[in-house]
């Protein structure tokens, strides 16, 4: 029986081996998308263009101007005129974000109330628009302190601000942690679903029927093979990361690929499900983006797992990207607890056996 | 007559391929005749009929379709013939009048000409009744009728038919010919090509294609004229006729032998006397008969001969003496939904036997095989392989059998060594036994220059050889043969019946499915599967016996296919 399916392993590594497309979507590939998605999801926002309405003429006004003039992220400013003058300097894209200074600004400083600067910001950029957002208030809150300071007064309440884990608010060290749970599963998914789906369509699946392999040493046979691509894909990616992301790995590798083999193990049961169930290659890959393009949309990757309703969240904990997602970024970020470490890993090894289970089940059903 | 198409020094290379699929090809079409394009697979037919088409451009050479250039004046060329390819493109989600509809838009056929002419393809391919029917659910016979339909809804000058009759029954085969006739009665010219060589005996002149060659281009009856006096039939012969055709295969003045049901057929070489019946061991009362020349023989003659060595296997181990029922079929029955793919099937298959299912397409020839060597379950009924069941100790009974496909299915990225290497240590042979049986292998099917070629890339009579190789590594006790020679060169079609044969002889156990029928001569018991039902049981000889009538005294094995079908269907009829 070992002989059989250490026979249909090497069967399984020297077809991917030798085939060029095999080797390029499996291998080379994922280290590329972990690449450019990594640049392209880059939260920095620079070179914007800052439309000034300054109706007030007053010293404060001017200084606090200057400060928004100096900041690195606005390249260009513009100076209107007019009230009317915003409305189509938005529509047309002429500027993000005009800042608007009523005309008794200075007045009110200096006779100690609070004055107010309007901030309008293009909405159709949200993302643009929400960072500038959070630069403005940084700056505001800058000229507030220095105001404070030069009056000897100061502030009731001060805030200060310090990012845990990401000190420098570094967009790819939280991008790249879950950008590898997904492209991993990526991987796992395509070499394990075609997998039985291509023997099928090509008739070879007869021949391994008719010979003395049990339906359960095919797909030992098969998930091995499955496991140990992806674990060298996930390897270069790991490696790329550090080399050209300088995303550090700050926790336990040796935690990170053991969860990596039970996710991909999860990860395979599924695919091999699918692969089941498709007479062809194509209706494989269409069972596959069937289940994966929403399993990565509930998985926490792009938008937070506790803001989703509840039933949602349930759907989300039976997806091993969700569990893994958090692994990933605990791993990376941060020396992980274990308790938080391994509550994530039971969830995904019942996924595996129930995942494989089926496969198998379906497999011997599909057969007969 | 006049030329139609003239062709000029036709040659083809493709990348990547070392030979050329056509060198230096001259011939002429004459206009209102069915032209047969004869050759195994890979010799070139296909590509001969894209280049006349205009779907490939021509390396060295001239093409002229009635005065026009196919590639240069694709319009013209393409307004003249028609052209219904290997797999016709026909849409199987859409029903036979969607398809019609569909090709009659795409010639631009509108109207009420549109009506007749739909009226008439209906009635001459005889689809009238089914044109609600999906493409998809039709038979293959029906299929390719249908196919020619649609390639024939602007009615063309040339017609050109790559291998119609793949996958084709006897009975549409027939049909299909009938209705091919009647076009060049119609003044249209017809390209016909075929691996079936029966088929170009009966057109009115005939392209012999062979590795890219044009070996014959000539009226069938002249080629058969070649080995005119050449052809005898060794009648009666006792003992065991596989022995007596492995004698003479091997005998000087032989060129090519063959199995015909219980006789052995010859074709001598050129001044050649017959050998004495005595030293090929056919026994006192063989009879030596001279019959008349067939295509093939003629065939084999200018390829230079069958295949004539010694197989390997011949002398090997005898296989296991404890079984004397090699295969046993106990009223297997399959139901597919409410449909009854194969009904009550029983027969037992002595060890030693060549046992042959045959049957047209979807008639439940390949559920029977499928149950008997444990791909499918059977609804009821059970199969048992060396005494052994398939449902209780599936892989043991697996073990003991070998199994060949139809279509190539070995792994086309691996190279042969390690094919050959897998199959080993998918069936349990390890160390010393695993070096000495791949090494065996090697030798025996002359594999040696192709060991790290990828198996895909191989030459077809080397994937033949290669899943052989696979399928009798481990020495099984029953050989499953699914249409194993269809397509394949007459010769290596021999080669590979010489390795049968000299398997059977040591013990081992064969089933065949063919509908090719020249295949099913080999056996030496075959049941005809109808509708799912096993209609008939017995020798070859028996069979063509019970299809036997006055005016057909001497049935071929095809015409007694046809006849006993028609007999089961008229006493089914309601």
């Amino acid at each position: 029986m070992w002989q059989r399916i250490y026979a249909l392993i090497v069967k399984e590594l020297l077809a991917s081996a030798r085939d060029p497309q095999t080797r390029w979507v499996v291998l080379f590939s994922p280290p590329f998308l972990l690449l450019i998605y990594a640049f392209a999801i880059t939260q920095e926002v620079s070179d914007v263009t800052l439309a000034v309405y300054n109706q007030d003429h007053g010293n404060a006004s001017v200084e606090l101007i200057s400060r928004f003039e100096g900041a690195e992220v606005f390249d260009q400013i513009i100076h209107l005129r007019a009230g009317a003058d915003i409305a189509p300097t938005i529509d047309a894209r002429r500027a993000t974000l005009v800042m608007r200074v009523g005309e008794d600004f200075s007045r009110r400083l200096e006779r100690g109330e609070s004055a107010e600067v309007q901030l309008i910001l293009d909405g159709r950029r949200s993302n643009t628009a929400q960072i500038l957002l959070g630069y403005s208030s940084r700056i505001v809150e800058t000229y507030n302190q220095e105001r404070l300071d030069r009056l000897r007064a100061t502030a009731p309440v001060r805030l200060v601000q310090r990012t845990w884990f990401n000190p420098n608010l570094e967009p790819l060290w939280s991008a790249v942690p879950a950008l590898f749970a997904v492209l991993v599963a990526v991987v796992g998914f395509m070499v394990s679903a075609l997998s039985i789906a291509r023997e099928r369509e090509l008739g070879t699946f007869e021949q391994l029927l008719v010979s003395p392999l049990r339906p359960f040493e095919i797909l030992i046979g098969k998930s091995v093979p499955a496991l140990l691509i992806a674990l060298t894909s996930a390897s270069a990616m790991l490696v790329l990361g550090m080399l050209f992301l300088n995303v550090p790995i700050r926790g336990s590798l040796a935690l990170l690929f053991f969860g990596m083999v039970v996710y991909l193990a999860a990860i395979i049961g599924i695919g091999l499900f699918i692969s089941s169930l498709a007479k062809t290659q194509q209706q494989a890959i269409i069972g596959l983006f069937m289940y994966m393009v929403p399993a990565v949309l509930i998985s926490g990757y792009a938008t937070p797992v506790e803001n989703m309703p509840d039933w949602l969240q349930g759907l989300a904990a039976a997806t091993p990207i969700t569990h893994f997602i958090v692994i990933s970024k605990a791993v990376y970020l941060r020396e992980a607890p274990l308790w938080l470490y391994f509550s994530h890993i039971w969830p995904m090894a019942l996924i595996a056996a129930a995942s494989l289970l089926a496969a198998t089940w379906l497999f011997r059903r599909r057969t007969g | 007559m006049v030329a139609l198409v003239t062709i000029e020094g036709l040659t083809k290379r493709f990348p990547k391929q070392a030979e050329p699929a056509l060198r230096s090809v001259s011939t002429q079409i004459r206009s209102g005749h069915i032209v047969g394009l004869v050759g195994p697979d890979g010799s070139g037919k296909t590509t001969f009929l894209r280049l006349i088409a205009g779907l490939l451009r021509a390396d060295e050479g001239g093409i002229d379709v009635g005065g026009f250039d196919p590639v240069a004046n694709a319009k013209e060329v393409r307004a003249r013939i028609a052209y219904m390819p290997q797999r016709f493109g026909l849409y199987e989600d859409l029903s036979v009048e969607e398809n019609l509809n569909l090709y009659a838009d795409l010639r631009g056929l509108v109207g009420s000409a549109r009506k007749a002419t739909f009226e008439r393809l209906l009635d001459f391919t005889g689809l009238a009744p089914f044109t609600g029917r999906l493409a998809g659910a039709l038979s293959g016979g029906m299929k390719q009728k249908l196919g020619l339909a649609c390639a024939l809804v602007v009615t063309p000058e040339l017609l050109l038919l790559d291998e119609p009759s793949v996958g084709v029954d006897p009975i549409s085969r027939r049909e299909l010919w009938r209705m091919v006739s009647r076009l060049t009665d119609e003044g249209i010219t017809v390209v016909w090509a075929t691996a079936y060589l029966d088929e170009a005996e009966k057109c009115e002149t005939v392209l012999v294609l062979s590795e890219g060659d044009l070996i014959f281009d000539g009226r069938p009856a002249d080629l058969a004229a070649r080995v005119e006096g050449r052809v005898f039939m060794i009648e009666g012969i006792e003992g065991d006729r596989r022995y007596v055709l492995n004698k003479a295969r091997q005998h000087e003045a032989v060129m090519d032998g063959t199995i015909q049901a219980s006789d052995v057929r010859l074709l001598l070489n050129e001044n050649a006397h017959a050998p004495s019946l005595a030293s090929i061991g056919a026994g006192d009362e063989a009879r030596l008969q001279p019959v008349a020349p067939r295509f093939e023989d003629a065939f084999i003659d200018l390829i230079g001969g069958g295949f004539r060595a010694e197989s390997p296997f011949a002398g090997g181990s005898e296989r296991s003496h404890d079984i004397a029922i090699a295969v046993e079929a106990r009223g297997l029955t399959r139901m597919f939904g409410s449909f009854t793919a194969a009904s009550e099937i029983s027969f037992d298959v002595r060890r030693g036997e060549v046992f042959g299912l045959i049957g047209p397409n979807g008639a439940g020839k390949s559920t029977t095989f499928k149950m008997l060597s444990g791909l499918l379950k059977p609804t009821s009924g059970e199969a048992r392989i060396a005494g052994v069941d398939l449902r209780t100790a599936a892989s043991e009974a697996r073990a003991r059998l070998g199994y060949m496909a139809q279509k190539f299915s070995l792994y086309g990225d691996l190279s042969t060594l390690q094919n050959l290497r897998f199959f080993a240590r998918v069936y349990g042979l390890t160390g010393v036994r695993q070096r000495t049986m791949i090494a065996r292998m090697i030798e025996s099917f002359a594999l040696t220059d192709k060991l790290d070629e990828n198996s895909g890339q191989l030459p077809l009579g080397f994937k033949q050889r290669l899943s052989l190789a696979c399928a009798v590594m481990h020495e099984p006790d029953v050989l499953f043969l699914d249409e194993p020679t269809s397509g394949v060169d007459p010769r290596t079609r021999r080669e590979f019946w010489a390795h049968i044969n000299a398997m059977v002889t040591n013990g081992v156990t064969v089933i065949v499915t063919t509908h090719f029928l020249d295949e099913a001569e080999y056996c030496d018991r075959a049941a005809l599967i109808y509708r799912g039902q096993m209609i008939a049981l017995g020798t070859p000889a028996e069979l063509k016996a019970q299809a036997a009538s006055s005016t057909l005294p001497n049935p071929t094995f095809e015409d007694a296919f046809i006849a006993l079908v028609e007999e089961n269907e008229a006493v089914n009829a309601p």
